[in-house]
């Protein structure tokens, strides 16, 4: 049962992640790109990791595509830049992403197929998340705290009110 | 994990959806006996139907879809609102035995589905194609997204003292005294919080009726207009109910009511605060809410934090 429901739930962030690819109108794209989200958010929790697949919604879902959304509808891009997407969409412009895209592919299979299976269906608690990441990661956390901090103090900046 | 029998959650699902088309009424006629008038009081006893005539009016009026509008999000928009909202229902903890399901992460995944419920608002503005849907929808995803940061910090002050995201687990751990005494604070940024998510008055901006004609569901009628009003009243319901959980102990009460009655109870108190602020306050301006949220609530509810972590540690 859990099994189909991995690939089912795998099948919908594949044509989803597709769809956001080949979609010419950006807000259809981004509403693709949230259904692919959830989807991946669905795969965490078969896995047993239900903290990662709440916080895949909360955040992603929830918070930084509607970000994504707010700025797409404040640009206002009408039909123009539709015909736009649909010129750049041409066939002709796929070989090579899809020549490269074919080896990740095959560099992938051959390793799913080399290893055996791997541990899942644990389930993490929140707790000994808490301790795994406040304890050997805590230099990770601390690292991409001060990163969010320059991103931060940078977007303080450019938002500025200008002197006059 | 599951908590009811089918015939329990069929039930949750009908009264949650029952009551939030009945708070319609109830809010009118509060509202009327706090300005000073009646309110509708014609159709059954005491008004009670007027919901139902409202319904009947709403069905039949024209389902209308702008040709300017991007049909299938403008379709999509109203739905969204009405299913997270049911969905978020799931983890609410009615009485011992009386719920959905137990889940491990209720708070958080209370707090997943309220932010996918924006997307309702911000694909309903982009979708109707009109300046003053889109400014609606603009002020709705700020305002959602920021103070989502404020009612998640808001409540980590109860995880922190229950140790658990469970809800259940919550209220079991409020047997001593309820949380709304030691967390005063976060208690008062979560309901500050609450009212700006519901995107109810004082802080409905996104709807603003006098300055931007409705917002985000200027052109819908019929009953999409109405899923968005049922939504609203859903909202209001379901951050009652956790409102309830996280602070003033859920279905905790003395025992000469059944632990149900006593969550229904104190539910029905706050809904009713959510309705009569309505009355009490007046809208503040764009600029001085958001300014309020950042300079006030997240210093707030991050000195909540601090405090109640400190002295956790210091007090076994």
């Amino acid at each position: 049962m859990e099994l189909i429901l991995f690939y089912l739930s795998a099948l919908v962030a594949v044509a989803a992640t597709f769809m956001v690819v080949i979609q010419c109108n950006t807000v259809h794209a981004l509403l693709y790109l949230i259904v692919s989200l959830l989807a991946s958010g669905f795969i965490f929790y078969l896995l047993g990791a239900f903290f990662a697949a709440v916080l895949e919604v909360i955040i992603y879902a929830g918070a930084i595509i509607v970000l994504f959304v707010f700025v797409v509808m404040m640009l206002n891009l009408g039909s123009k830049t539709i015909e736009q997407e649909r010129q750049w969409l041409c066939p002709g412009i796929w070989h090579g992403p899809a020549a490269l895209c074919a080896i990740l592919f095959a560099e992938l299979l051959f390793i799913l197929m080399r290893s055996g299976a791997h541990e899942a269906g644990r389930i993490v608690d929140s707790k000994a998340l808490g301790i795994a990441l406040f304890g050997p990661y805590l230099l990770a956390v601390e690292t991409a705290s001060m990163l969010l901090l320059a991103g931060l103090v940078g977007a303080y900046h450019l938002g500025r009110p200008l002197k006059s | 994990m599951t908590v009811g029998s089918p015939a329990v959650v069929i039930g949750i699902l009908l009264s949650t959806v029952i009551v939030a088309a009945w708070l319609i009424w109830v809010e009118r006629r509060m509202i009327g006996i706090w300005q000073d008038r009646l309110g509708p009081n014609r159709v059954g006893p005491l008004g009670l139907g007027q919901v139902v005539a409202d319904m009947v009016k709403i069905f039949f009026k024209e389902d209308w879809i702008p040709p300017f509008a991007d049909k299938p999000v403008f379709v999509i928009a109203p739905a969204i609102v009405m299913v997270t909202m049911l969905l978020g229902f799931v983890v609410v903890p009615f009485a011992p035995g009386v719920g959905v399901i137990d889940f491990n992460f209720g708070l958080l995944y209370f707090f997943a589905l309220s932010s996918l419920a924006v997307y309702s608002q911000v694909l309903a503005g982009y979708a109707s194609n009109n300046k003053y849907s889109l400014l609606g929808s603009l002020r709705a995803a700020a305002q959602s997204i920021s103070y989502e940061v404020f009612m998640g910090l808001a409540a980590m002050g109860v995880v922190m003292l229950a140790g658990s995201f469970n809800l259940r687990e919550i209220v079991e751990a409020q047997k001593d005294g309820w949380y709304v005494l030691p967390q005063f604070a976060g208690f008062l940024a979560f309901l500050v919080a609450a009212v700006a998510e519901c995107h109810r008055a004082p802080f409905d901006l996104p709807e603003a009726e006098q300055e931007i004609t409705g917002g985000f569901h200027t052109e819908y009628s019929g009953m999409k207009f109405g899923m968005f009003f049922v939504g609203e009243y859903l909202g209001i319901t379901l951050n009652s109910a956790i409102l309830v959980t996280l602070f003033f102990g859920g279905w905790l009460g003395p025992a000469f009511l059944p632990p149900l009655a006593w969550f229904i109870l104190k539910t029905l108190v706050f809904i009713l605060f959510f309705i009569l602020l309505r009355a009490a306050l007046a809208r503040p301006r764009y600029d001085q809410f958001m300014s309020f949220g950042w300079k006030v609530m997240l210093p707030l509810t991050l000195a909540n934090i601090v405090v109640t972590g400190a002295v956790g540690l210091s007090v076994p």
